[in-house]
């Protein structure tokens, strides 16, 4: 490994100021630091906290868990393909499943991180700052959270509309109110809702039309768009466990993202405080709207349907846009499952509320850590007063 | 003082670029996001009030010597009422289409803060020509912005001009092409956008100005 460093160390005249290429200092910037943890640390100034790993090395442990669920929504593309189609063509293989998704995957992959990462990098130039490395995450959910028939093109409009209007207007990474990778979603989800709902973009529609080409029995739908519809659930719950259904890329196996909870928690990157009690919430208000008879279906499945687990451990556990306070984090994620599921089965207009309760909550993470900070301090003034 | 002197012209110009009451003061927003969908509807709105503000401010800067100081927001008031009145079944006599999609934000003119500001602000102080000249400009001002914003938002979300189709029928993901119109567009959040893009805008072009 000592030949990049060596590389590296010999191009840093060229892109320093007054160097040559010095207008794309901020990329090789990047891509140092990407390598190599800078050897300039902070000034000694008060307290400090020292960590082994810095922001870019904690941020490729979130990539690292995402892994699973990127490499099982290849495969689903690919399965359920071959499914609408009848399985005609040469891809019907576990391992031409695989490949098929993958070429339906990477393009979204490279242009979400093309436009971001374009964007992030201009921006820093023309401002003279870092590229933060909060795009990697980012650019890798946003493939992830799109259903798979949508286009290209929106989806490098959506990007570039979060990267501006999401991040880089607060003041770029750690900054931002809003999850970015959410804010593409929603607007996606309000733009082009043609393309982010509905029964036909769930599935692959090369050689096929989900309405009247595929073989019989086949549906095209999501567990949650014909729970909307009103139509009886097709799928049994250990397909929506393993997440053979359709439905956005990352979301639909449950045990993929299990995985990457581990990961993430393990390697102390996501709050398990905000995972598990964004499942209590979820799970205590789909077992009142249960026997409400609000919904016929078992209140479990409504946690392994849709983005509802990808969401509490992707996206409810951003440390930017969460709760920070210990004790705030259990009900920022409370607030979550239980608004997800309240929107989901209460509202007939959204099939799915994971988006906007996380976006929803985002909005309040910051009183629910004021409240809990101006308690302390309240508790501790009491405690202070000598008479 | 004659009637085009440099001040009267600063009275006038100043409302259009520099002291814009929607971009720089921040003015008459509710009204810019609620009715900027179409072009058209965002030009008729914009100059019913230009017309208001010019003729209100000309009106109130006549009896600004008699009006007793205690009750001048309800003469202001009554005031624009009835130029609003008036605007109203003028817009329903002649363009009836236009009048119902601008609904009750014709009649909502009269709580439009530009008007009111300019009142108080100028009219209340200055002769009448001057009177006229800042109430159009602060019109135009607003006008501009809600041209712009309507141009946008109908272009992106209709894929229209002032009702003619721009983008072509094929291109249409319906028809075969790849296009899709932009649905956010026709929302008046992304009017609030859009906005807040005019206001940076001109900040960045502006910047010696704002200081």
């Amino acid at each position: 490994m000592a030949f990049i460093k060596n590389m590296l160390d010999k191009m840093k005249p060229t892109f320093s100021e007054g160097g040559k290429l010095s207008a794309f200092g901020s990329l090789f910037d990047a891509a140092e630091t990407f390598f190599y943890v800078p050897s300039e640390t902070a000034k000694v100034r008060g307290a400090q906290i020292h960590d082994a790993i810095d922001s870019k090395r904690s941020i490729f442990f979130v990539v690292i868990a995402l892994i699973p669920a990127i490499l099982f929504g290849m495969w689903n593309i690919g399965y359920q393909h071959s499914l609408a189609i009848g399985c005609t063509d040469d891809c019907c293989g576990m391992f031409g499943q695989f490949l098929y998704g993958l070429a339906v995957m990477l393009p979204k992959i490279m242009v979400s991180y093309a436009v971001g990462l374009g964007i992030e990098v201009a921006i820093a130039q023309w401002k003279k700052e870092e590229v933060h490395e909060g795009f990697f995450v980012t650019g890798m959910l946003i493939p992830m959270i799109v259903p798979v028939n949508c286009p290209l093109w929106i989806i490098a409009i959506a990007t570039a509309f979060a990267v501006v209007f999401a991040k880089e207007v607060f003041g770029g990474t750690g900054m931002n109110i809003f999850n970015p990778a959410l804010v593409t979603r929603a607007f996606l989800f309000f733009a082009y809702p043609a393309m982010m709902s509905g029964d036909k973009v769930w599935v692959n529609e090369k050689y096929m039309d989900c309405i009247n080409g595929t073989v019989d029995g086949f549906s095209c739908a999501t567990p949650l768009g014909q729970l909307a519809a009103g139509e009886p659930v097709t799928y049994s719950a250990m397909d929506t466990i393993i997440g053979t259904i359709p439905g956005s890329i990352g979301e639909t196996s449950f045990i993929a993202i299990m995985i990457g909870a581990v990961i993430l928690i393990w390697a102390g990157i996501a709050s398990w405080k905000i995972i598990l009690s964004t499942f209590v919430g979820g799970a205590l208000m789909a077992f009142l709207l249960r026997y409400d008879g609000a919904q016929n279906f078992e209140w479990w499945e409504q946690l392994t349907v849709g983005g509802f687990a990808f969401g509490a451990v992707f996206m409810a556990t951003d440390p930017v846009t969460g709760c920070r306070v210990e004790a705030g984090k259990w009900i920022y994620g409370f607030l979550i499952g239980v608004m997800a599921i309240v929107i989901r089965v209460l509202n007939p207009g959204f099939p799915e509320g994971m988006m906007l309760a996380i976006l929803l909550m985002n909005v309040f993470a910051p009183l629910i850590d004021y409240c809990f900070v101006q308690a302390n301090i309240k508790k501790r003034a009491k405690r202070a007063i000598v008479k | 003082m004659s009637l085009f002197s440099k001040e009267n012209g600063a009275v006038f110009t100043g409302p259009i670029n520099l002291n814009n009451p929607v971009a720089v003061q921040v003015l008459g927003i509710c009204s810019a996001l609620a009715v900027t969908s179409q072009l058209k509807p965002a030009i008729v709105m914009g100059l019913s009030v230009t017309v208001i503000t010019a003729f209100s401010n000309v009106i109130i800067s006549l009896l600004r010597k008699t009006i007793p100081n205690r009750i001048r927001i309800i003469v202001q008031l009554v005031v624009v009422a009835a130029l609003v009145t008036i605007v109203s079944n003028i817009l329903k006599a002649y363009v009836y289409d236009v009048s119902v999609q601008l609904s009750v934000y014709v009649g909502l003119i009269i709580t439009n803060c530009i008007l009111m500001g300019r009142l108080e602000a100028f009219a209340m102080q200055n002769g009448p020509w001057e009177s006229f000249l800042d109430g159009i400009g602060n019109g135009l001002g607003y006008a501009f912005v809600l041209v712009v914003v309507g141009f946008i938002r109908e272009l992106l979300g209709f894929g229209s001009i002032l009702g003619f189709q721009i983008i072509p029928d094929s291109a249409y993901m319906d028809n075969g092409g790849l296009y899709i119109n932009n649905g956010m567009m026709t929302m008046p959040a992304m009017a609030l956008i859009l906005v807040a893009c005019f206001i940076w805008v001109h900040r960045a072009v502006n910047k010696e100005e704002n200081k």
